[in-house]
């Protein structure tokens, strides 16, 4: 209950919270919430690149669609994207993490050293790279953002298991006949959770950021998918007349990241008050 | 201490010519050299010396939880009269650790998870170590976590853990130092165990609890009937809680008997020293010059001589022999002849 109202006394975390919330919400109930759910695969031609109206809030775009309803039903795969990368990327790196940690030895050095070759290049561009790589489709963009994304979580999982690793209650553990195993999942792990909660609601919001610039870049999500960062690239070529075209989904996909982040760091500052607010 | 049982009874633990070596970067330790350590039934034998020493190693070499790169050279370890030495590390982690030799760790304030409740890790003990040989059924799960529940109750009881029904649904952050070490305590006394070892339980906390903690120590001794082996750094330990007691120097065993004996006649020049060091024991309080050295480089022969005031020349031509004084009481020091009379100091 006190880290509930420290955390209402965050104003900006408290933001986060509730854009988060709002865009699940969004994600949930996209086909009753969107005007069109249709126009996500359907084009009316006639009506294209109609500027924002009561009957298209947001316009239409180079195929007649409304964007406003675009947006709607973008959510929904831009959250799904972010949930299962973030997901799958927590399911490779955390046990490699606690394994790393506790183990040492050869394995140990084997694992970290390929998370810091992963660490040393730009996420997005190893993603990119390995997006490429494979056929370009969502499927295929997000096992490029897991495979990039997993040696986050080694890193932190490793450092905190470390330093479990030399407290008392590990070693205390180790005297009164405890196995590894059973040390390391059900007392290393449990204490490990909130440095992995806190990376893993930052990384929703990368994963959104970058699952968004692979859809700009094309080796995304395909056409006519209502993909925030696809629309985006749609629309370069009707700017600036269609303003309205690229703008939405652009605040979108800004107000999703803005959300996920200042939700990761107000956490942060309950979970670890000794950190100060980065980035 | 009147009642002495008898030398030939078996030792719940008996320890003889313990070797353990530690190699790292910079080459090859020599950490025990020769220990020799017997616990008969009942007793309380306390492990003094300075920090560094080795006292926690013996612990760690008995429970065979030693650190990376160290390795037990020579020696027996039997507990009961079984051979420890040649037991499997899953036998180990079955039946003995935590199970026949209870472990109260050195810091109450360190050694209980903080994520978990209380009671969740103390009767994780007692599921972990009693699930293992029988298979069981969920009904015989469920009756047998009742049970470690009254029995842990009965336990928070004893050790005088106030309102424990409600303590083990508390977090460990939420007792003081000296309630943490009560609940070890039980925990250390869950299942059954035949010996308790403990490393150092009282260093960390404040005098007045202390000696409280020695007090239930003692009383739990006699009621439960378990042995102890108490490490500590501290004689004014030593001397409320032990029967025997065991001074270590750099890894190697200098002087033992029973307590009275060695707080009244003290023979080895260290164990003087360590006591001189006490204010309970001693009017002028003077340090001992100089440290423990450095296992990596011990001195020859007797390793105490760099820092002992009666050094005389052949303190460094070998380690000296054990000398018998009579009544389990033994010193290894060249100032005493093989009748056990004192040649150099008045």
């Amino acid at each position: 209950m006190l880290l509930v109202r420290k955390f209402a006394k965050d104003v900006p975390a408290v933001f986060g919270f509730f854009v988060v919330v709002f865009a699940i919400f969004v994600a949930l109930f996209a086909e009753l919430l969107a005007p069109y759910p249709l126009d996500a695969y359907e084009s009316h031609l006639l009506q294209r690149l109609q500027p924002p109206s009561w009957e298209f809030p947001f316009g239409t775009d180079n195929l007649g669609r409304d964007v406003f309803s675009r947006v709607i039903l973008g959510t929904r795969s831009a959250l799904i994207v972010a949930c299962m990368v973030v997901a799958l990327a927590m399911g490779i790196g955390v046990p490699l993490g606690l394994i790393a940690g506790y183990f040492g030895g050869w394995p140990s050095e084997a694992i970290m050293r390929v998370t810091d070759v992963f660490l040393a290049v730009p996420q997005l561009v190893l993603a990119l790279a390995l997006a490429q790589l494979l056929s370009p489709s969502l499927e295929s963009a997000m096992l490029a953002l897991t495979l990039t994304y997993w040696p986050f979580f080694t890193r932190i999982v490793y450092a905190e298991t470390r330093r479990l690793k030399a407290s008392l209650f590990v070693d205390a553990l180790e005297c009164i006949g405890a196995r590894s195993a059973r040390i390391l999942v059900a007392h290393v792990l449990p204490n490990t959770a909130s440095p992995i909660i806190v990376r893993a609601t930052i990384g929703m919001g990368f994963t959104i950021l970058t699952a968004a610039v692979l859809g700009f870049l094309g080796v995304g999500a395909t056409p006519p998918e209502p993909d925030w960062g696809l629309s985006i690239a749609e629309s370069r070529q009707y700017l600036p007349e269609a303003w309205w075209f690229s703008t939405f989904p652009g605040l979108a996909i800004f107000l999703a990241v803005l959300g996920f982040n200042l939700l990761g760091d107000g956490l942060r500052d309950i979970v670890d008050p000794r950190l100060r607010r980065s980035r | 201490m009147t009642t002495r049982p008898t030398r030939s009874v078996t030792p719940i633990l008996d320890v003889r010519g313990l070797r353990v070596s530690i190699s790292g970067d910079e080459g090859r330790a020599q950490v025990l050299d020769n220990i020799d350590l017997s616990i008969a039934p009942g007793r309380i034998v306390g492990v003094v010396g300075e920090s560094g020493c080795g006292k926690s190693t013996v612990i760690r070499a008995v429970l065979r939880v030693l650190p990376r790169g160290a390795e037990i050279e020579s020696g027996t370890i039997r507990f009961d009269g079984e051979d420890l030495l040649g037991l499997g590390e899953g036998e180990m982690a079955r039946r003995i650790r935590g199970k026949a030799i209870g472990f109260i760790p050195q810091d109450p304030y360190l050694a209980l998870n903080p994520v978990f409740r209380v009671g969740t890790q103390l009767l994780e003990i007692m599921r972990w170590h009693a699930a293992d040989g029988d298979g069981e059924s969920a009904r015989r799960a469920r009756s047998a976590r009742k049970r470690h529940r009254e029995r842990l109750v009965e336990l928070l009881r004893v050790v005088q853990v106030p309102d424990p029904d409600r303590a083990l649904e508390r977090y460990p952050h939420q007792f003081s130092g000296g309630q943490r070490q009560r609940l070890l305590i039980a925990g250390a006394l869950a299942c059954e165990p035949r010996l308790v070892i403990a490393d150092e339980p009282t260093t960390a906390l404040d005098v007045t609890t202390q000696l409280e903690i020695l007090k239930l120590l003692r009383s739990l001794s006699r009621e439960y009937d378990v042995s102890m082996l108490f490490v500590t750094h501290d004689f004014g330990v030593v001397a409320q809680l032990c029967d025997e007691v065991n001074v270590i120097y750099a890894g190697q065993s200098v002087e033992a008997g029973d307590t009275v004996d060695i707080l009244e006649a003290p023979r080895h020049p260290y164990t003087r020293a360590l006591l001189a060091c006490h204010p309970d024991h001693s009017d002028d309080l003077t340090g001992i010059p100089g440290a423990v050295p450095s296992p990596l480089t011990p001195p020859p022969g007797c390793r105490f001589h760099p820092r002992c005031e009666h050094a005389r020349a052949d303190c460094r031509d070998g380690r000296p022999t054990r000398v018998q004084l009579g009544d389990g009481h033994s010193v290894e020091c060249v100032l005493y002849s093989e009748t056990g009379e004192e040649t150099a100091i008045g």
